[in-house]
């Protein structure tokens, strides 16, 4: 029967068009490598390379939650404002010194830390499932609680860890290093490989897919839609904890102004991915690399002297459509 | 403005439009080959022929949508050669698309004239174009408010308003491509009616369907495609319904209908008493007995695909359902699937399958469990899963990491309902089976669904299409504005008596 010839000659998507999708923000990386050693050629030095990866380990792994919530359909805006108040309750926290025990403390934090970024995600996941408001509006509130209530408990100054000594237990977790990586990396691919297993290779990732592509077809396939949606949003809270749990030690402070723009700068990092923001394909490695590629075009920016730094944002603003071009017209061919 | 067909020349030697040696290839893909046909004023010329038969490439090439590789078009007797579609109805050739291509927020009038808007001045001129929608509609028969916001009004409404935009256009070729596709038996007729009243004012139609008596009923004229070749072209007072199935399908297709025998004693597996499905249904009640092919008929907008809805928990519905002897109250589609009833929606494309996902993802979607191994999916014993669908389903597709929405209609049906059977239910409810589906499948379809019963499971079909209900039911239930009205089973199972029954008319002695 012609039936499907004829279908695949109407339409000649193949899956090794989404292929291409998925490469391109790897190629992209590595011209910008060959651009940043020609701007400089301290660029590449290993000691730059790491030190810029570290940098851009909190939106990488912010962005890996939004790779989540973007993924199943939805948008998260209060991430940025999310550091802010969990940094702060979990600074205010080890300031209580209720545990007497620094190790003790601090791991009780981290924890306290986790418990927080999960109760703000299932918050944000409630209002829009359960509350049917729109992602865009119900985040857009909960940014303005989280970035209030944060405010409200600095009293519009910086909250800063009071030990010294848990300070310097804490400082390794952002400045230390395994075998010459720093932690931050490490955080970085651990946070991925986990992210990517759940998405790829279990069903909830599947179900997470399936609900972002078509969100009809899952609910007549038996998946519980809110509930898929709901872990998404939980999911992305507790990659902000993790951020948080590596971005105290770096200042041991934080203030009403931690993370400001953050959210924006984690949907770029997972669009530049190939992550697309309807929804329905995911791509954790992508995002990872979008990630890198933000915090490098900075810092080529600061090396070479031909584009004033000043312009970083206007930058990263045509990456982002940039990168909309170019998936768009690879996956139109 | 009312509509105003350009004046018309009825001459019996110069055709209307001569399409000659038309052929298209799509990449190394050869769609079309060598089809030749005419069109005179005031004819209705069917184009018949399976999914995937050229049927939609065709009035493409004549809409202007594609450009023909080869061969050539002539309207009275000019070779012209159409840049686009505007360029098609500059000749005055229009087409009235299968889907329904209006915006849902505007009104009828403001839809109408969506993108040709009447301007007093700087200023759009609603009066005018109200009063224009209102003599479109009335043109066509119908009566609507132009004013209404087309979101609110039915399937066959709309399609009404989508006819009227059409016409707008000044026009001496119209173009309907399936335009009964999901239309009640009822609305059918009346669209047969705007369309005799289109070929009585000399416009020539090509008319494209997958339904042959209503191809029979209407059409002067039938050219057949298959596999994008013309294998015939005969008046349509030559042809019956069965000889059109047979030119298509290139065989005899002479039982459409697998042979049922219907068991003797059968036990109730599912039985529904007084449930409502709020604003949808009401007081509904019935028995599904074992091994049984139970039909739901009805107009459009009778409550049945509600009424399934709402008993499988993908609505919100209260009642009394006891499933193998045992009440349950399913709340959603898990708690049902896992019951053991499987529904299948009439929306394939929208509800059933991920299109932009390959055959794997979409075959085992709803039965991840069973593919779990440890923490991870086992992407082996989908593969093998897959490849045991294709075969058992007989989907045809040329490779499988084709994505689902490449497949045609028919294999799309099959995936699905090969999705759902990996969930090995005992009770199936399939939502408007075969709509928009080419006969080979079709056949293929009813011969699963017979089989399906067979093996011991309940079925329950919902459909529009009688002859489809009246050939694989053992009884048929009909519904009426959300109530169950009647049943009808052996010897009365005729469309007659359906239809008494659906419309209202002569319901007492139907009863």
């Amino acid at each position: 029967m012609s039936a499907v010839t004829t279908d695949t000659a109407k339409a000649p998507k193949t899956s090794r068009d989404w292929d291409m999708a998925a490469i391109a923000p790897f190629v992209a990386l590595a011209l910008l490598l060959v651009l940043g050693y020609f701007a400089n050629p301290n660029f590449v030095s290993v000691a730059n390379l790491t030190n810029v990866i570290t940098r851009s380990a909190f939106i990488a792994i912010i962005a890996l939650g939004a790779t989540y919530v973007i993924s199943s359909g939805g948008l998260d805006l209060s991430v940025g404002a999310m550091v802010a108040f969990v940094a702060s309750l979990m600074i205010l926290f080890m300031n209580t010194g209720a545990i007497s025990d620094p190790t003790l403390m601090l791991i009780t934090a981290m924890l306290v830390a986790l418990g927080l970024g999960a109760a703000c995600g299932l918050a944000n996941g409630l209002i829009t499932t359960v509350g049917k408001i729109e992602p865009f509006i119900a985040t857009l509130g909960t940014m303005g609680i989280y970035r209030g209530l944060t405010t409200w408990l600095s009293q519009g100054g910086s909250i800063t860890v009071r030990d010294r000594e848990l300070q310097q237990l804490y400082r390794p977790v952002y400045f230390g290093d395994v075998f010459g990586v720093p932690i931050p990396i490490i955080v970085i691919f651990a946070t991925a490989a986990l992210a990517a297993f759940v998405l790829y290779r279990t069903r909830y990732g599947r179900h997470l897919i399936a609900v972002g592509s078509n969100e009809e077809v899952a609910r007549y396939s038996g998946i519980s839609v809110q509930k898929v949606r709901t872990i998404a949003y939980i999911v992305q809270g507790l990659c902000v904890a993790v951020a948080v749990i590596i971005y105290v030690p770096r200042l041991g402070s934080t203030s009403a102004t931690t993370g400001i723009l953050w959210e924006l700068q984690a949907i770029t990092a997972v669009v530049v991915g190939g992550t697309a923001l309807r929804g329905g394909v995911g791509r954790i490695w992508g995002t990872v690399c979008g990630a890198f590629i933000l915090e490098i075009v900075g810092n080529i920016m600061l090396l070479s002297n031909f584009v004033s730094e000043y312009l970083i944002g206007a930058i990263q603003g045509a990456i982002i459509i940039i990168a909309m071009l170019v998936q768009r017209s690879l996956m139109r061919k | 403005m009312t509509v105003s067909p350009a004046p018309v020349v009825i001459s019996n030697n110069t055709p209307l439009l001569d399409a000659s040696g038309l052929s298209k290839t799509f990449g190394i893909i050869e769609v079309l080959k060598d089809i030749s046909l005419t069109v005179r004023a005031g004819e209705v010329h069917a184009i018949i022929g399976e999914n995937g038969a050229g049927k939609s490439t065709l009035m493409k090439i004549l809409a202007g949508n594609h450009q023909p590789t080869r061969g050539e078009l002539k309207i009275d007797g000019q070779v012209v050669s159409f840049s686009g579609p505007v360029d098609a109805e500059n000749h005055g050739i229009v087409l009235v698309h299968q889907e329904i291509l209006l915006a849902p927020d505007l009104t009828v009038a403001q839809n109408i004239y969506l993108g040709r808007e009447l301007k007093k001045g700087l200023v759009v001129d609603d009066r005018a174009m109200r009063a224009g929608a209102r003599q479109a509609i009335a043109d066509l028969g119908g009566d609507l408010d132009p004013d209404t916001i087309v979101s609110r009004l039915s399937i066959a409404q709309r399609q009404l308003v989508q006819i009227a935009r059409v016409l707008l256009v000044p026009h001496r070729i119209v173009i309907f491509d399936e335009p009964t596709a999901s239309l009640t038996p009822h609305e059918t007729d009346a669209l047969l009616k705007v369309i005799r009243d289109i070929r009585a004012k000399g416009v020539a139609v090509l008319y494209i369907s997958h339904r042959l008596p209503e191809v029979k009923e209407i059409a002067d004229r039938v050219t057949v495609l298959r596999d994008g070749r013309l294998v015939a072209s005969h008046d349509a007072a030559e042809l019956q319904p069965a000889d059109m199935a047979r030119l298509m399908v290139g065989r005899d297709v002479a039982k459409l209908y697998p042979d049922r025998h219907a068991a003797e004693t059968r036990q109730a597996v599912l039985e529904v008493a007084g449930f409502d499905v709020p604003g949808f249904a009401q007081d509904a009640g019935f028995t599904l007995r074992k091994g049984e092919i139970l039909g739901f008929a009805g107009l459009i907008g009778a409550g049945r695909t509600e009424l399934m809805e709402g008993l499988v928990g993908l609505r919100p519905g209260k009642g009394k359902v006891v499933l193998n002897g045992h009440p349950v109250a399913f709340t959603d589609v898990h708690s049902s699937l896992k019951a053991g009833v499987a529904y299948l929606s009439e929306d394939r494309k929208g509800k059933g399958l991920l299109l932009t996902k390959d055959l794997r993802v979409n075959l085992t979607l709803a039965s991840l469990g069973k593919f779990i191994r440890g923490l991870q999916i086992d992407r082996k014993r989908e593969a093998e899963a897959l490849d045991k669908a294709i075969q058992d389903f007989d989907i045809r597709t040329g490779t499988k990491n084709i994505l689902a929405g490449q497949l045609s209609g028919g294999n799309q049906q099959k995936l699905l309902l090969a999705k759902m059977m990996l969930l090995d239910p005992q009770i199936v409810i399939i939502d408007e089976p075969t709509r928009g589906i080419d006969i080979g499948n079709k056949e293929q379809i009813y011969k699963f669904i017979a089989a399906l019963a067979e093996e011991g499971r309940s079925i329950i079909v919902v459909s529009s299409e009688m002859p489809e209900l009246i050939g694989i039911c053992d009884r048929i239930l009909v519904m009426r504005a959300g109530r169950i009205v009647g049943e009808v089973q052996g010897e009365h199972m005729t469309e007659n008596e359906i239809v008494q029954l659906a419309t209202g008319v002569n319901a007492g002695e139907a009863a």
